[in-house]
């Protein structure tokens, strides 16, 4: 059953002089336990689908409907209310909050959920262990590697059990080693946790690892490949 | 209380930016904390040199005196009066007097003086001439046909302790008033126009030679808290005879509050500049950082943080900058206002003849008054929570996408 239906969206921007269209009719739809990849050139459209898809984002025509909600039904502050229980997000650069802990991050979502200090505490280091730097609860974003903190934004992704999680260019800024570890970790938790991963991606070792592929071309979708 | 953390974390992120925010606040504080702290000083030693040093902080008085002060609008009390009003909760002193005008004259030179009939020891509690006396000695309680006379008024009539004084003068409904006294001692006040025209007689003296036996002109009453002087207005008048009334000083003296109020207007016209050049500097620091981390901010939304929670984060951030800028303003301003109350600014010279002219001592003493310290710092932090708009505003219009555009 398909978690997410986005049906005929579009995005233009500067609609007002000369239109940009990032997003030209886009109908996909996502079922549950998929670990997709969004692929296509640059300025393809992927990060704005995936913009809209995570309600950061408007679209100039279409809808989404993620399990049942049309997402563009919400306003400001129930979009923000969803995004913080249903969808995770995996940002290029790590996105960490610079003054807290790894622990913290991941903490953060928690109570800002509402969550009981007891149940974060213990979710939190529940969620380091699985990204494996449970030794790194204390440490500093700035202490960390480029590989740790994306591992640390991929738990604090994680803490709130969203209904996916989605990941804009997850790798860009990773080595091989880490690009490696980090997709190990993401597909272990896709096979045994059943969790849903989307990708925008332009990484061939992430390509490698999907079990669907999505290419977009000049806003389209040019191919939907499933493996 | 992770919010609160991260707050608190994200202000020594920059610590230069805090430590020029901080700083800034910290002088406004000081500055404003010492001016305060001196100019309450300035208007209680105004209060005390008329109010709490002369007229006291309340007087019962016949209702008409106060328009038209002659004897004639003297009045009798019972002396139970005097005394319950004495074991009233918070009264200090209750002072009987009788005032009159009255020609003084020595052997050559005579000069128009004011004539007050005090009780010997209710007076030391307020104009205190026993503290002044500079030549002979001050009156005993039982003592009678004596009179004390200030220095200026001894000098300008040429009489000193041992000589006689004749006072002439009109008395309780138009009786005539005349005495020859012995000076028994020489009285010398800072202030030249108290210095310059005072005789003290003992009050049953006063009252006969005025013709008004048994009766005052005022009775002038000390309280602790001279700032509750409404209460205790209240509270007394109810007790009186019809006829007599309660003034308060700020009645008894309205042109020491007008002094105060003309001070206190150009005092805010100074202290709303010095705030104006620190909230904006602290408006500028506010614009800087929400700038800095419009990125960050972006991301934080984006992953659900709500703009109430974003904004109470900036708050927060707002008010320990504030506070932390309010306590060491508060800590630095301290050991200078202790030191000026206990160390008063003295003027010489040409300073102090101009001040002794406006019926000041020529000397500041700096107030400790604790509310002057409370006033600045909630100034501050309401400043700052001003301040705090622009953030929670830019939060509230924030589009995560535009704000996580590289």
């Amino acid at each position: 059953m398909a978690i997410i239906d986005i049906k005929n969206i579009t995005k233009v921007y500067n609609s007002d002089q000369i239109p940009v269209h990032a997003l030209n009719g886009i109908d996909l739809q996502i079922e549950a336990g998929e670990f997709t990849a969004i692929v296509g050139p640059s300025g393809s459209g992927k990060t704005t689908l995936l913009n809209i898809l995570g309600g950061l984002d408007d679209p100039t025509s279409g809808n989404i409907n993620i399990n049942g909600v049309d997402l563009f039904s919400l306003n400001q502050k129930q979009l923000t209310e969803y995004r913080l229980h249903h969808i995770g997000f995996v940002f290029q650069s790590y996105n960490l909050i610079p003054v807290l802990t790894a622990r913290e991050n991941i903490e953060f979502i928690l109570q800002i959920q509402g969550k009981d200090a007891k149940h974060f505490r213990q979710r939190s280091l529940e969620l380091l262990e699985a990204v494996g730097l449970v030794d790194k609860a204390d440490k500093m974003p700035s202490e960390l590697s480029g590989g740790q903190q994306q591992r640390v934004a991929v738990a604090r992704a994680l803490a709130s059990n969203p209904d996916f999680v989605l990941a804009d260019e997850p790798t860009a800024n990773l080595d091989s080693a880490s690009t490696s570890n980090l997709l190990d970790i993401m597909a272990t938790m896709n096979s045994e946790l059943g969790i849903t991963f989307i990708f925008s991606t332009h990484d061939q070792r992430v390509v490698e690892r999907a079990t669907r592929i999505v290419t977009l071309v000049d806003g389209k979708i040019f191919s939907d490949e499933n493996r | 209380m992770l919010l609160l953390k991260l707050a608190w974390r994200n202000i020594w992120r920059n610590k230069r930016r805090t430590f020029i925010t901080t700083s800034s606040i910290v002088m406004a504080v000081l500055l404003s904390i010492v001016m305060g702290s001196m100019q309450t000083g300035q208007y209680d030693q105004m209060i005390q040199n008329s109010a709490g040093s002369f007229v006291g902080h309340m007087q019962i008085q016949h209702e008409l005196y106060i328009d038209e002060p002659t004897l004639d609008h003297s009045f009798e009390i019972e002396p139970m009066v005097l005394s319950d009003l004495s074991k009233f909760d918070g009264v200090n002193a209750v002072i009987p007097r009788i005032d009159a005008f009255a020609l003084a004259a020595g052997d050559h030179r005579s000069k128009a003086t004011m004539v007050i009939g005090i009780e010997a020891d209710a007076e030391k509690n307020l104009s205190a001439p026993n503290e002044k006396i500079i030549l002979g000695e001050y009156f005993l309680p039982n003592d009678t046909n004596s009179v004390l006379v200030t220095a200026g008024l001894a000098d300008f009539l040429n009489v000193t302790v041992g000589d006689s004084l004749i006072l002439l003068g009109q008395g309780f409904r138009g009786v005539s008033a005349n005495g020859i006294f012995p000076i028994k001692g020489i009285v010398k006040f800072g202030i030249p126009a108290l210095n310059n025209g005072i005789v003290y007689l003992p009050l049953k003296t006063a009252q006969e030679f005025s013709g008004a036996y048994s009766r005052f002109t005022s009775v002038a009453i000390l309280i602790d808290r001279p700032s509750k002087s409404e209460e205790f207005e209240n509270e007394i008048e109810k007790d009186l005879e019809p006829g007599l009334v309660v003034h308060r000083w700020q009645t008894l003296l309205p042109e020491i509050i007008q002094a105060i109020e003309v001070d206190y207007g150009s005092s805010i016209v100074m202290l709303s500049v010095l705030y104006m050049v620190v909230g904006f500097g602290i408006l500028g620091t506010v614009l800087m950082m929400t700038a800095e981390r419009k990125y960050e901010l972006g991301v934080m939304i984006a992953i659900g943080t709500s703009r109430l929670k974003m904004s109470s984060i900036i708050v927060m951030e707002m008010l320990f900058i504030s506070v932390l800028g309010v306590i060491c303003g508060m800590l630095l301003s301290l050991p200078i206002v202790i030191w000026f109350h206990l160390n008063p600014v003295y003027f010489s010279g040409d300073a102090a003849a101009t001040i002794l002219e406006f019926g000041m001592e020529p000397f500041i003493q700096f107030s400790t008054d604790p509310s002057i310290f409370l006033l600045h710092a909630i100034i501050v932090l309401i400043m700052a929570l001003i301040i705090s708009i622009y953030p929670v505003w830019h939060i509230h219009r924030l589009q995560p996408v535009k704000a996580m555009r590289r």
